[in-house]
């Protein structure tokens, strides 16, 4: 008779006291920001709707590339899409709100085609070839006479409300389109889904050998991603009241989402918004030094892919090993118990 | 007539098209980094050539033989301090990086140099305006002819490189597999700098002829950058490639502008994407430094 072999046990987790404590804050969290007009300002108001925006741009970077392995400089063509369709649909007698709703949503189905071609390119090639899709884009709206040709237009539909009233509502749009993005993306990434994105980022070879169905996975989160450019798009359009198709297809917003992401913490699901929180400060400190501001949000860029590539948040995480928005699991050794 | 023209126009902007993307495909063979910088480093070489003739007033071709050797240089450090370590790092940093250096060179450039636009073609004397008539509709300019013929002969000089030297050879070999080369005493890191060196000198190179066939301004670079990708991919990442992607790049934009002149760059973008949507046009990846 040999001897009972000592088994080491294991148990496979996800949730942890700190998750479950940061989930039902953020849910807080989101419930009282949704009074921040009626009891602060409009100029509050305004300054948090670009700050909610900038935490969708963040997001959706980070989805891309954090979770898919997908590096985009083209993300651009789907705000300037999101803008200009909203412009387009009130156009065309759609209210205001809606058509910013349905502009995203229209992003997303210009996503589909696209991507047919995009995702065959990797790597460098996809993120070049995703930039030469924005131009495309940029350079048909700016066609477009009716769209205001190259020198902008503004969206006159809002001009029925109220100054007030109008960024009340914008920033409540802003608010909810943040917190659905950020829960849907959080919902995908712990799917099924989710482990096959992080498996194509990881090898996509490997992955495929394994019988994910990469191109269809992809695909998916690249939509996603387009519809909540979409999204900023139509929301910075509300915020401003007045775009222009070089700025609003400009590659510097590509800049401004890879900045916040590398800095927040790449391919964590908090990181986008710590990033965001940065640079919403830093552009409101040093927006006024014009070049050397940028120059300094480029050279702050490279510092963070080399030195840290986790970002402040992953850089944390490692740090006090807690996952606030798990996605991921715990394997977790447990004592003998039987 | 016009047409014919047009081609004709389109063929000698290629020229210019290929000596950008070179360098750009010489470093993705090699290394398999897509340098996003690229395009704002012939543009700093632009204005490195720009600064030279504006102090001494001599002719920028001169500018440009005392320019190259620093921007070889620069290059090497470049893949020394950036690149190396952002190689190491996995497949996704070499882009962030090269991305962030691009933001920063723009708008150093902005600071340095101001928004306003510049060019060389006051300078460079009489080849801006030698030009042969064919007919009242075809003319050559002399320059464009300039421009391919030293397209040809860098592409031609690093072909010859690549296949009859010792550093060709051993560029090839890394470019394959860099573990193996380095069993063989081939030092990778001594030849990834070479390649972005010579990668960085010949953007500095197009950017001569960029300012002298035209204008710039810190936020050019950018646009350059994509041309010379879709160059690139046009010609399936090889070296003599670039020629042929560079020629249908700018043929492409000279028909458009026929057109319209609203459509030339619209036009170039689209036969980019042709080429992309084509059944091939995926797999004309290739890890080898074609010669």
């Amino acid at each position: 008779m040999s001897e009972e072999q000592p088994m080491t046990h294991y148990r496979v987790q996800r949730w942890s006291v700190p998750a479950y404590v940061a989930n039902g804050g953020f849910a807080l969290l989101v419930l009282a920001l949704v009074f921040v007009p009626s009891v602060f300002g409009t100029f509050l108001t305004q300054q948090l709707t670009s700050l909610l925006i900038l935490v969708i741009l963040a997001a959706m970077w980070n989805a891309l590339a954090g979770f898919g392995g997908l590096v985009s400089v083209g993300q651009q063509a789907y705000i300037g899409l999101g803008a200009y369709g909203t412009i387009y649909l009130t156009q065309h007698g759609v209210a205001p709100y809606p058509a910013m709703i349905l502009a995203a949503l229209a992003a997303g189905v210009i996503a589909l085609p696209t991507s047919l071609l995009l995702l065959r390119l990797r790597g460098g090639q996809f993120a070049i070839g995703a930039w030469v899709v924005a131009e495309v884009f940029a350079l048909l709206v700016a066609l477009d006479q009716s769209l205001g040709g190259g020198t902008g237009i503004s969206l006159a539909a809002l001009n029925v409300y109220s100054p007030d009233r109008r960024q009340a509502y914008t920033y409540w749009l802003a608010l909810g389109c943040a917190a659905v993005l950020l829960a849907v993306g959080y919902l995908m990434l712990r799917t099924r889904l989710g482990a096959s994105l992080q498996a194509i980022r990881d090898d996509e070879e490997a992955a495929a050998a394994v019988g994910i169905r990469v191109m269809s996975a992809k695909r998916i989160l690249y939509i996603f991603a387009a519809i909540g450019c979409g999204a900023a798009g139509s929301l910075t359009l509300a915020n401003t009241l007045f775009i222009q198709t070089q700025a609003v297809f400009d590659v510097q917003w590509s800049a401004y989402m890879i900045f916040m992401v590398l800095v927040g913490g790449l391919g964590t699901l908090e990181g986008p918004i710590v990033g965001a929180v940065v640079f919403f400060l830093i552009q409101n400190k040093f927006a006024d030094y014009g070049a050397w501001y940028l120059v300094g949000l480029g050279a702050t860029a490279i510092v963070f892919a080399l030195f840290l590539p986790r970002g402040l948040w992953g850089t944390m995480e490692m740090r006090f090993d807690i996952r606030l928005l798990p996605v991921g699991y715990y394997l977790r050794r447990r004592k003998r118990a039987s | 007539m016009v047409w014919a023209n047009a081609v004709l126009q389109g063929v000698l902007l290629g020229g210019l098209y290929a000596l950008l993307a070179c360098g750009l495909a010489l470093m993705f063979g090699v290394m398999r980094i897509i340098n996003l910088a690229h395009g704002d480093i012939a543009i700093l070489g632009a204005y490195l050539i720009w600064v030279a003739v504006d102090h001494t007033s001599m002719s920028p071709f001169l500018a440009a033989l005392l320019v190259l050797p620093i921007m070889l240089g620069l290059g090497y450090l470049l893949q020394i301090v950036l690149l190396e370590r952002s190689l190491r790092a996995g497949p996704l940093v070499p882009l962030l990086t090269t991305f962030g250096l691009a933001i920063a060179i723009q708008n150093i450039l902005l600071q340095v140099f101001s928004p306003d636009v510049q060019s060389l073609g006051g300078s460079a004397g009489d080849i801006t305006t030698v030009s042969w008539q064919i007919n009242d509709q075809v003319s050559i300019p002399g320059l464009g002819i300039l421009i391919l013929a030293i397209a040809v002969t860098v592409l031609g000089g690093l072909h010859l490189f690549l296949s009859h030297t010792r550093l060709g050879r051993e560029m090839r070999a890394t470019a394959q597999d860099p573990d193996t080369a380095q069993l063989v005493g081939i030092n990778a890191r001594d030849v990834y700098a070479r390649a972005t060196a010579i990668a960085v000198a010949t953007a500095a190179l197009a950017g001569l002829f960029l300012a002298i066939r035209s204008v710039f301004d810190p936020s050019s670079g950018p646009t350059q950058l994509i041309f010379a990708f879709e160059a690139v991919v046009i010609g399936g990442f090889s070296l003599w490639g670039t020629l042929l992607g560079g020629i249908v790049l700018g043929v492409a934009q000279a028909i458009g502008a026929q057109i319209d002149p609203n459509y030339s760059l619209l036009a170039g973008h689209l036969v980019f994407l042709a080429v992309l949507a084509s059944p091939r046009g995926g797999l004309l990846v290739s890890r080898r430094v074609q010669a």
